[in-house]
């Protein structure tokens, strides 16, 4: 049976490390949402040059494990491990997102932006007014399921130190020699994040299914 | 920055060592976990009762966790209940057990995506529900489940990452021992290392999207 004394007698621990996943994997939400727009539009935009580069960050991150990218601000710009794994999820996820992003905008029908620009309007104009109000809907759901990736990727802060949940629980195993409960109360935490979360994204792919 | 002497034929034959090692934890766990995940995934289709709901639940927990937190599980906390598992096998037990509940659910909407006309017609032209299973229902959606099991198959080689916290002699860990003998070597080994596993999970991406466009 579980031992609940290792959850009561280390309740502190485990809630500051739980906070510190929530504030890390919400600033990287953030930050890697208006990375990840601003990466889509440059793929998308009629300018070939930025269409490169968009393209080349995309490939580029997608294809390398999440561990480099934050051994490189940990080990090579020696940032401390909060900083390091949030600023890498944050890159990380942005390549996802503005995959996502890029896949909701051009799922618009074409005719969409080409009535915009003949009633007038100026490419960006047609963007904001016209495609991304509809793309956003289809979005949405992708979104959700980066963001679930996000929290549990998250738990990478544990290896460069970054004070979060699964470093905590580490923390607590190697305090109290004991593994097998510790991870248990580690796993419960980071489902009370990710399930609801599930369900969210769950509900509303079958909402917008059912409204097309 | 020491470029010359981080790229020494010793040091390049050491990386290519532990890829190679990556390469093949990445395989038998996606080979396992295409067979447990199948497993899962028919069941689950065919709403056997009791066995899918539990099966149900047990994905969606699995599927919710921190992949690194199974390594953690399987390596340092099943020793507690006496299943003591040496580095390699931790390694892809963790990995086996994260990737089939993903696989998992790759296969059962690809089952679901089969038009149900097709179950129906199979059914009344005589066949049992399993014959209609194995002869009809599963070769299409086989074809349409490879791009997905491509792109897991690229998520599970730069997962495998994860397992330097178990020392598994991995491509990443193999990086960490040659910067770990000189500051001068980290930025070079890391660039070396990305572009490695850039390379092959870049190439896989684009097989994927061929097999994608090649179905519409």
């Amino acid at each position: 049976m579980l031992d609940f004394s290792i959850l009561t007698e280390n309740l502190d621990m485990y809630l500051l490390g739980f906070k510190n996943t929530i504030m890390s994997s919400l600033i990287a939400l953030v930050a890697s949402l208006i990375l990840g727009v601003f990466v889509a539009i440059m793929r998308i935009a009629p300018i070939k040059p930025l269409n490169w580069l968009g393209t080349a960050y995309v490939e580029f991150i997608r294809n390398i494990p999440l561990l480099i990218i934050t051994f490189f601000f940990f080990l090579g710009l020696k940032l401390s491990g909060l900083y390091a794994g949030t600023l890498a999820l944050t890159i990380y996820t942005s390549s996802f997102i503005a995959e996502a992003i890029r896949a909701g905008i051009l799922s618009v029908p074409k005719g969409q932006m080409e009535a915009a620009r003949s009633s007038g309007l100026t490419y960006g104009q047609a963007m904001r007014l016209v495609i991304l109000p509809q793309a956003v809907k289809i979005v949405i759901p992708p979104l959700g399921n980066q963001f679930i990736n996000l929290v549990k990727n998250s738990s990478i802060l544990a290896v460069v130190a970054g004070l979060d949940l699964m470093y905590h629980g580490d923390l607590i195993s190697s305090r109290t020699f004991v593994v097998f409960d510790v991870y248990i109360f580690v796993a419960a935490f980071y489902l009370i994040l990710t399930i609801p979360l599930s369900l969210g994204v769950g509900y509303l792919e079958k909402r917008l299914a059912k409204s097309n | 920055m020491d470029f010359a002497g981080a790229y020494s034929p010793d040091n390049l034959k050491f990386l290519l060592e532990g890829f190679w090692v990556t390469l093949q934890v990445a395989f038998i766990s996606i080979i396992l976990s295409f067979i447990i995940g199948g497993l899962v995934g028919i069941i689950r289709y065919a709403k056997v009762p009791v066995l899918s709901q539990i099966l149900a639940l047990i994905v969606e927990t699995v599927r919710n966790l921190p992949l690194l937190l199974i390594i953690f599980f399987t390596y340092f906390a099943l020793p507690e209940v006496r299943i003591k598992l040496e580095i390699i096998p931790a390694a892809i037990v963790a990995l086996t057990i994260f990737e089939s509940a993903m696989l998992s659910e790759v296969i059962r909407s690809g089952l679901k995506s089969v038009d149900k006309g097709q179950m129906e017609a199979a059914r009344s032209s005589g066949l049992s529900y399993t014959q209609a299973l194995i002869y009809i229902i599963l070769p299409q959606a086989l074809r349409r489940m490879v791009p997905p099991i491509v792109s897991q198959f690229i998520s599970l080689l730069k997962d495998t990452s994860l397992a330097v916290v178990i020392s598994l002699p991995e491509l990443t860990h193999h990086g960490q021992i040659i910067y770990g003998q000189s500051q001068k070597f980290l930025i070079p080994i890391l660039i070396l290392v990305a572009l490695m596993y850039f390379i092959v999970n870049y190439s896989l991406s684009l097989v994927a999207q061929r097999l994608e466009l090649k179905r519409t």
